[in-house]
């Protein structure tokens, strides 16, 4: 855990979301998920207090359980989360293709998941259970269907242009 | 002697179904994940202000417009489905709701350009009982899904929903539910195909202390999302299949673990246990009796080993999904230790009504060793995509020609994937065999969750077993050394072959590397992850031999393989190529024959659909 966070963790909002899931370790999960919807990301800091703050876990295993999980990122995440689905019936209907048109169009270099500017995250995800819709993308829970190279394209450019 | 319940579910019935006729005419609009994407929200809105206006409408007085679960037929969403009129329009747009109002509704006159087109005859289809996609299904766990309001508990009722669980309680005699559930032959429907009686049996002869009924929602086999349809479009069906299930292994409390990925899932089963709790159909003392059941919904956190069993309760417990070796069984020593009953969401949404039609119809469908129904995700190349529901012993050419009107845009079928990851691929000379857990496994697949994913003649086989291969690789939870490297290694060699630097004897060390990882493997996921690789081995091995010995994809997919070449015959030096080009691999001067540098080459195609002559060929 070497990468320094930004954000200044408010342990009283930790406290306060703890005390409303209970700090039994069955609990972890549900309460990780709350913090990362808060933060968009798990910060160190927040690992650390609630390892310690929460009954019968350490540090140690509260980042065991936030590196196990796909929907968990140690990463701050851009402010448009760009799920692309690559699940088999999208891969079979062309999803590489649609993916690979939004790293260009982000300029995300290899292994890039953020965009300079911290607007955009990509995730591939294996199956978002929409397959009648092939190929899927999904920004910050909009379902957009049926995906094309160029369409992805301009629904980013009018996110881009919204935040201008 | 029938106990006496403190509710009359046929008086309550009643009551929902007169309030269903008093509602005019019904226009469902389906409000599943796909058609909401296709923007059915919108068109729910314009239908209900549209309908404000009742004074006009000749044989009903009202018009009410209701958001149903997945109707199934995704691919020509949205939906519009009128039951009155016998009529289900199709790929509706909010433009075309004025349309369908005043011409169909107000004047008797159905809108043909709305109606579906059969792929085969190209003939609109005016009664929606006609439309082939349907009239050959036969649905049980999906029965209610798209014809009611998923998030209305009256609907729910008005459809005998809870009535099982009411007869249940008041014969309150456990055992006898896990005879009915046994002698219906039921089978998981997650994967294993595990008897669904003799779960319950084992689990119920741990009664007395505490313990746990946990429904599987985890449903990660990419290609497949009818559990997602059956818990956002019929929540009440899956509760209360959940509480019979309760009811008859004796425990208060159960769990249904849901993937993050379904937040629509989740926010309608959140509502089903609150409404059905404030009418006392759950939670404390239900309907009177001394049987409690509290039910909580566990978000996933994307895992896909989690729909492992105990995988699944590691990650309910707050741990990492790891499974862990069996014995001890789940039925033994579940959740927090103590005995659990773990069914899937098709299964337990058979429930009830095999208690309410009796065991002895459940079991006139489907074949010897695999009764009822099943259901199955239909996707990938053909016309009809969408979530089916057949009697098992169906065949895979009623299924993917009757049922799924053939292969897209004409072309020719290679195969189909069954089975997700898990599965295997299935070839022309299997299409008659009658699926069944037991012949599919003969023939090298599995039914799996019910993923049917269709390949055409221009699909890669070799690149789909790579593309398993890298999603098993990438879920591998890490605990089983063969698993962790042996996928790896397996998609290494995968990866070489798709980039043309495969040598003959990777298929033996993939066939190899297979068996071990099969043997050394603790739980499904590694025991069943090289399947693809060997299915498609086994009947696809010219292929593989094309791939790594010419150097050449049959299929004109694997870009490696690809060489883009101009036809000096046909060239007339027009130079759009060269200037098209995005990496200068296209030299040659003005009105002489070009040639692209293959060694520059990014096969990115450009130059081929830019060419006016038509010179530019894929070799």
């Amino acid at each position: 855990m070497s990468v320094k966070n930004p954000h200044k963790i408010d342990t009283a909002k930790l406290d306060s979301i703890i005390e409303a899931y209970g700090s039994k370790k069955s609990n972890l999960i549900a309460i990780l998920q709350k913090v990362q919807e808060e933060y968009r990301y798990l910060p160190e800091d927040a690992l650390i207090y609630i390892g310690t703050k929460m009954e019968g876990l350490s540090p140690a295993t509260v980042y065991g359980v936030a590196t196990f999980y796909a929907q968990f990122s140690l990463d701050p995440k851009g402010k448009y989360e760009i799920k692309v689905c690559d699940g088999t019936a999208c891969h079979v209907r062309g999803s590489m293709p649609v993916l690979n048109a939004i790293k260009a169009k982000l300029d995300l270099k290899d292994g890039q998941m953020t965009s300079e500017d911290g607007l955009f995250s990509l995730v591939i995800v294996s199956c978002l259970g929409a397959c009648g819709l092939a190929p899927v993308c999904v920004i910050n829970d909009k379902v957009y269907p049926k995906m094309t190279s160029d369409a992805i394209k301009v629904i980013i450019d009018t996110l881009m242009d919204g935040e201008r | 002697m029938e106990k006496v319940l403190n509710i009359d579910i046929r008086q309550e019935q009643l009551k929902a179904q007169e309030e269903i006729k008093s509602q005019g005419l019904r226009v469902l609009v389906c409000a599943g994940t796909g058609c909401v994407a296709n923007g059915s929200l919108e068109i729910i809105e314009k239908f209900k202000e549209l309908g404000a206006d009742v004074s006009i409408m000749t044989d009903y007085d009202k018009l009410t417009v209701v958001p149903t679960g997945c109707h199934g037929f995704c691919e020509q969403g949205v939906l519009v489905n009128i039951p009155d009129m016998h009529v289900t329009y199709v790929k509706v747009h909010l433009e075309d709701v004025e349309e369908i109002y005043e011409s169909h509704i107000k004047n008797g006159q159905p809108v043909e350009r709305l109606l579906y087109t059969d792929p085969a005859t190209h003939q609109k289809v005016v009664k929606d009982e006609d439309i082939n996609f349907y009239a050959k299904q036969t649905r049980t766990a999906l029965a209610n899904c798209g014809h009611i309001n998923a998030e209305c508990i009256d609907e729910a009722i008005a459809v005998r929903g809870y009535e099982a669980l009411a007869n249940v309680i008041a014969q309150g005699n456990p055992d006898a539910v896990i005879d009915e559930i046994e002698k219906s032959g039921l089978r998981g429907r997650g994967g294993g195909g595990f008897p669904t009686g003799r779960k319950w049996r084992f689990t119920a002869a741990n009664r007395g202390g505490k313990s746990y009924v946990v429904c599987n929602g985890d449903e990660g086999d990419p290609g497949a999302f009818m559990d997602r349809s059956v818990m956002e479009g019929d929540p009440h069906k899956l509760l209360e299949g959940i509480a019979i299930a309760a009811y008859a292994i004796g425990a208060d409390e159960a769990y249904i673990y849901v993937r993050a990925e379904y937040p629509l899932a989740i926010t309608r089963l959140r509502k089903a246990i609150k409404d059905a709790e404030e009418r006392n159909y759950l939670g404390k003392n239900i309907m009177g009796s001394d049987f409690s059941l509290d039910i909580h919904i566990k978000e996933g956190a994307g895992a896909f080993v989690c729909g492992e069993e105990t995988a699944l309760i590691a990650s309910i417990e707050g741990e990492r999904g790891m499974p862990r070796p069996k014995p001890p069984f789940p039925a033994n020593k579940g959740l927090f230790g103590r005995p659990t009953l773990i069914n899937n969401v098709e299964t337990l949404a058979n429930v009830p009504v095999i208690l309410l039609k009796g065991a002895d119809w459940f079991a006139s469908m489907g074949t010897e060793t695999s009764k009822g129904t099943k259901t199955f995700a239909l996707t990938g190349e053909v016309n009809n995509t969408g979530l089916i529901e057949v009697p098992m012993g169906t065949t895979l050419r009623e299924i993917i020609f009757d049922i799924g009107g053939g292969v897209r845009n004409g072309k020719k079928f290679k195969a189909v994937q069954i089975g997700g990851p898990s599965g295997g691929c299935l070839t022309e000379e299997h299409l008659d065999i009658p699926m069944d857990y037991d012949n599919l496994i003969k023939a090298g697949a599995m039914v799996g969750s019910g993923g049917l994913v269709v390949m055409a003649e221009d699909t890669c086989i070799v690149e789909v077993a790579r593309f398993f291969m890298n999603f098993t690789q990438h879920e591998s939870c890490g605990k089983c050394v063969p698993c962790r490297e042996g996928t790896k290694n397996m998609l290494k060699i995968l990866e070489k072959i798709v980039a043309g630097k495969g040598e003959m004897s990777d298929i033996d060390l993939l066939e190899d590397l297979a068996v071990a990882v099969k043997d050394g493997s603790l739980c499904g996921l590694g025991k069943t992850a090289p399947n693809p690789v060997l299915s498609t081995l086994k009947y696809f091995k010219d292929e593989y031999i094309a791939h790594i010995k010419d150097k050449k994809c049959p299929a004109g997919v694997c870009a490696a393989m690809k060489k883009i070449v101009i036809q000096e015959s046909l060239c007339k030096g027009c130079t759009k190529c060269a200037r098209t080009c995005p990496v200068g691999a296209i030299s040659g001067t003005v009105k002489q024959p070009h040639v692209i540098d293959q060694s520059k080459c990014i096969k990115c195609e450009a130059c081929l659909s830019n060419c006016p002559f038509r010179a530019i060929v894929l070799e």
